[in-house]
């Protein structure tokens, strides 16, 4: 029988994972929905359990963050969950997180009055089975306390969003991903006037045991679609691992 | 578990016991008399003197008008107040819990007490036939909370049983005044025709409560069971305090641990055989020197588990300073509630606000940043963006009405707006630029406007006018207009989010 090449590749790739160390998520791989970006993802899966780094130095790309954000938990987090959102002022407006299929008030916003005790509140959070996800937004993101974060979450399996409000500090990270969503203009039907469904573009510029790229996605009726299939890799020479 | 309330009035508490004494009053008319202002006043009749016309406030000779013979006695003043007390302990046969109302009125808290009669109804039974024995004439009811045993022992059958969870069926005919509220407002309630509970029973709160008043409306949500009402019960409530003694003063970090330790276990028992725990605590350390070092934590929903705590205080262990050295550490629980039973804990599934794991968490990190910066909301009925959310109030409200869906709203949402400047062409189109933080956008697309009233029962004010924008690189904001267009002539634009 004539075994398919991309069938031996996918094979190898897996042996290549479980070698270095990369375990078989629990969940197996939904119905993608034509998301194509999940390919690039060990196992193609959506990495719960692991925290992800979004950089956004703007307001805007603040709030853009933090809808993609709202549309990964919803989508492919487990549903119904409690979500603890910790940041030193309220910002996000609780009923926007409708439009993302979240329950706005099954969000605890948590308000530490200093840098040290937001750190201390995400730890603390991370270390707790009882919540799906914690969403954080804080300044001075190192290797020391990135990488605290992610041994925290390897045994609980939250899953941990952080909008680094830094995005000029690029310095090394314990984070599975490093991500950057930018808007883009909407689309809309011709002729017709008002604003369309969030657009916007989305980098994956860092993935452990994964490959970057980038996308331009839109949230429509409740879940993610890609509005052009075909996506561009960053070429090799801009990798610093892997 | 759910409460049972017991009520019982003693309609001639007064002249049943001179009754009682001189067996040939019962009889015959007979009131009690007292000197009020300087006019003899009635201040209790018996059930035949009542039954000829005669009622309290009466003025003594009208009454001797009435009747020629009826018989008076003077009512000696505070005798019946001290009366009452020792007949509310002779109650505490039937339940641990008795508290006074009035003093011809008795409160039972009946929780979990009227199996060991049989049932409910021979529980009361068996009470009406015992003061019956004794020569006292008695109405009473049960219902899940006090108010509406009240008005059924006022107002209802001699005995009435209402049924868990059937306040609301039990009231709708009752007059309002049993609901123990201040005869003016009964009077006003009288005269805008409602005469039954069930006319305001499902008008909306806010509504009533500028009519009546904050007394009415908590009155009307004890009976119906909305809030709970607490009662004084005549037995104090044990005090959860221990004292720990040193022989030899105590200085460092692992001593204070062992005592906190100690402590906490002994109170921790003796909340778990009461079946209580603690909201909040205090632990406080004497020093050699006399001064007291404190630390205190509360949690979120009662807890006597002994390794939960050990953890909050723990976290506040090193702000104690020992100095020459400490001689009695003590622990007190200053708030103690019911804890909900063990079982409710076995079906809450992971993941949900009722989960017990996220309590302990939202009590550690409360505990280290303040309750007040811990917050859940809530939808609110209102228009405005910044009045449709609330905070909750703890961990398992509920939202009472729906989530917006249907307009746009900002994800991030800028408190308070910013003001921006804008050209725009025509009244009451979206601007074609703006600028904000010296940084033009220009706009491409837009939605709108919606217009959002100021709420007038609530605030004076302008209008807005709500637009959702988008800019040439495709940035999603939302703007408003404060007031009608006026042609540009003040700057009344402003920045109020970021969208997706």
């Amino acid at each position: 029988m004539v075994v398919s090449k991309s069938d031996i590749i996918s094979r190898l790739q897996k042996e290549i994972l479980s070698l270095g160390g990369v375990k078989t998520p629990i969940g197996m791989p939904m119905d993608n929905n034509g998301l194509s970006f999940l390919q690039h993802f060990p196992y193609g899966v959506f990495p719960t359990g692991a925290i992800h780094e979004f950089m956004c130095g703007s307001a805007e790309e603040k709030a853009v963050s933090c809808g993609f954000i709202g549309g990964l938990i919803s989508t492919f987090l487990p549903q119904h969950g409690v979500i603890l959102w910790i940041s030193r002022t309220q910002a996000v407006f609780p009923h926007a997180l409708c439009t993302f299929n979240i329950e706005p008030h099954k969000v605890i916003f948590i308000h530490p009055k200093c840098e040290k005790e937001v750190w201390w509140c995400i730890e603390e959070a991370l270390r707790c089975n009882r919540i799906i996800a914690v969403v954080t937004e804080m300044k001075d993101l190192n290797f020391t306390n990135s990488r605290r974060f992610q041994l925290a979450v390897e045994q609980t399996k939250v899953t941990g969003f952080i909008l680094n409000a830094r995005p000029e500090n690029t310095s090394t990270s314990g984070c599975t991903s490093r991500w950057k969503i930018t808007s883009l203009p909407s689309r809309l039907a011709d002729g017709m006037p008002g604003v369309g469904y969030p657009k916007w573009k989305v980098e994956l510029q860092k993935i452990r045991n994964g490959k970057t790229g980038f996308w331009e996605m839109e949230w429509i009726g409740g879940q993610f679609k890609h509005t052009k299939r075909e996506e561009i890799i960053i070429p090799m020479k801009e990798r610093k691992t892997g | 578990m759910c409460k049972r309330f017991v009520v019982i009035w003693f309609p001639y508490l007064k002249t049943d016991w001179y009754a009682k004494r001189e067996t040939e009053l019962s009889d015959l008319p007979f009131v009690l008399y007292a000197s009020i202002h300087n006019r003899m006043v009635v201040t209790a009749a018996n059930k035949m003197a009542e039954s000829k016309g005669i009622s309290t406030a009466m003025v003594l000779a009208d009454a001797k008008a009435i009747i020629p013979s009826l018989q008076v006695k003077e009512d000696p003043p505070g005798f019946f107040e001290k009366k009452i007390l020792a007949f509310s302990q002779w109650f505490i046969r039937y339940s641990p819990i008795v508290s006074i109302a009035s003093f011809d009125n008795i409160i039972i808290d009946a929780s979990g007490c009227a199996h060991l009669w049989g049932s409910e109804e021979n529980y009361l039974n068996d009470i009406v036939k015992r003061m019956r024995e004794l020569g006292y004439t008695i109405r009473i009811s049960m219902a899940d909370t006090i108010g509406t045993a009240w008005a059924m022992t006022h107002y209802g059958e001699p005995l009435s049983i209402i049924g868990s969870g059937q306040q609301a069926q039990a009231l709708a005919h009752l007059p309002p005044a049993s609901l123990r509220i201040e005869p003016e407002v009964t009077e006003r309630l009288h005269k805008l025709g409602l005469h039954c509970i069930y006319d305001f029973m499902k008008m909306p709160s806010a509504v009533l409560r500028r009519r009546f008043g904050n007394d009415f409306i908590r009155q009307l949500q004890y009976a119906l069971g909305y809030v709970e009402e607490y009662i004084k019960p005549i037995e104090p409530v044990p005090v959860f305090h221990k004292r720990l003694q040193c022989m030899e003063p105590i200085s460092t970090a692992i001593g204070i641990e062992i005592a906190l330790q100690n402590v906490l276990e002994t109170i921790c028992v003796q909340l778990k055989t009461q079946g209580k725990g603690l909201r909040t605590a205090i632990f406080k350390a004497y020093r050699l020197d006399g001064k007291v070092e404190k630390i205190d934590i509360m949690v979120n929903r009662p807890s006597n588990d002994e390794t939960h705590l050990f953890k909050l205080f723990a976290l506040k262990i090193n702000t104690i300073e020992p100095s020459l050295g400490i001689e009695l550490f003590t622990l007190d629980a200053l708030k103690v509630e019911e804890t909900n039973s063990e079982q409710e804990q076995l079906w809450n599934g992971v993941g949900e606000l009722t989960d017990y794991g996220l309590a302990q968490l939202i009590d550690k990190l409360s505990n280290k940043i303040g309750e007040q910066n811990i917050v859940r909301f809530l939808p609110d009925e209102h228009y405005l963006p910044e009045r449709s959310i609330k905070k909750a109030d703890d961990l398992h409200e509920h939202p009472s009405a729906k989530w917006n869906l249907t307009k746009p709203r900002p994800v991030c949402m800028l408190q308070p707006p910013e003001p921006i400047q804008v050209t725009a062409p025509i009244p009451d189109y979206p601007p074609m630029l703006f600028r904000y933080k010296n940084k033009v956008h220009k706009i491409v697309k837009a939605d709108g406007p919606e217009r959002i009233e100021q709420e007038w029962w609530i605030n004076q004010g302008r209008h807005r006018d709500y637009y959702f924008v988008e800019d040439e690189q495709g940035c999603r904001y939302w703007l408003f207009r404060s007031g009608h267009y006026d042609g540009g002539k003040q700057d009344r634009w402003f920045l109020h989010g970021y969208c997706a």
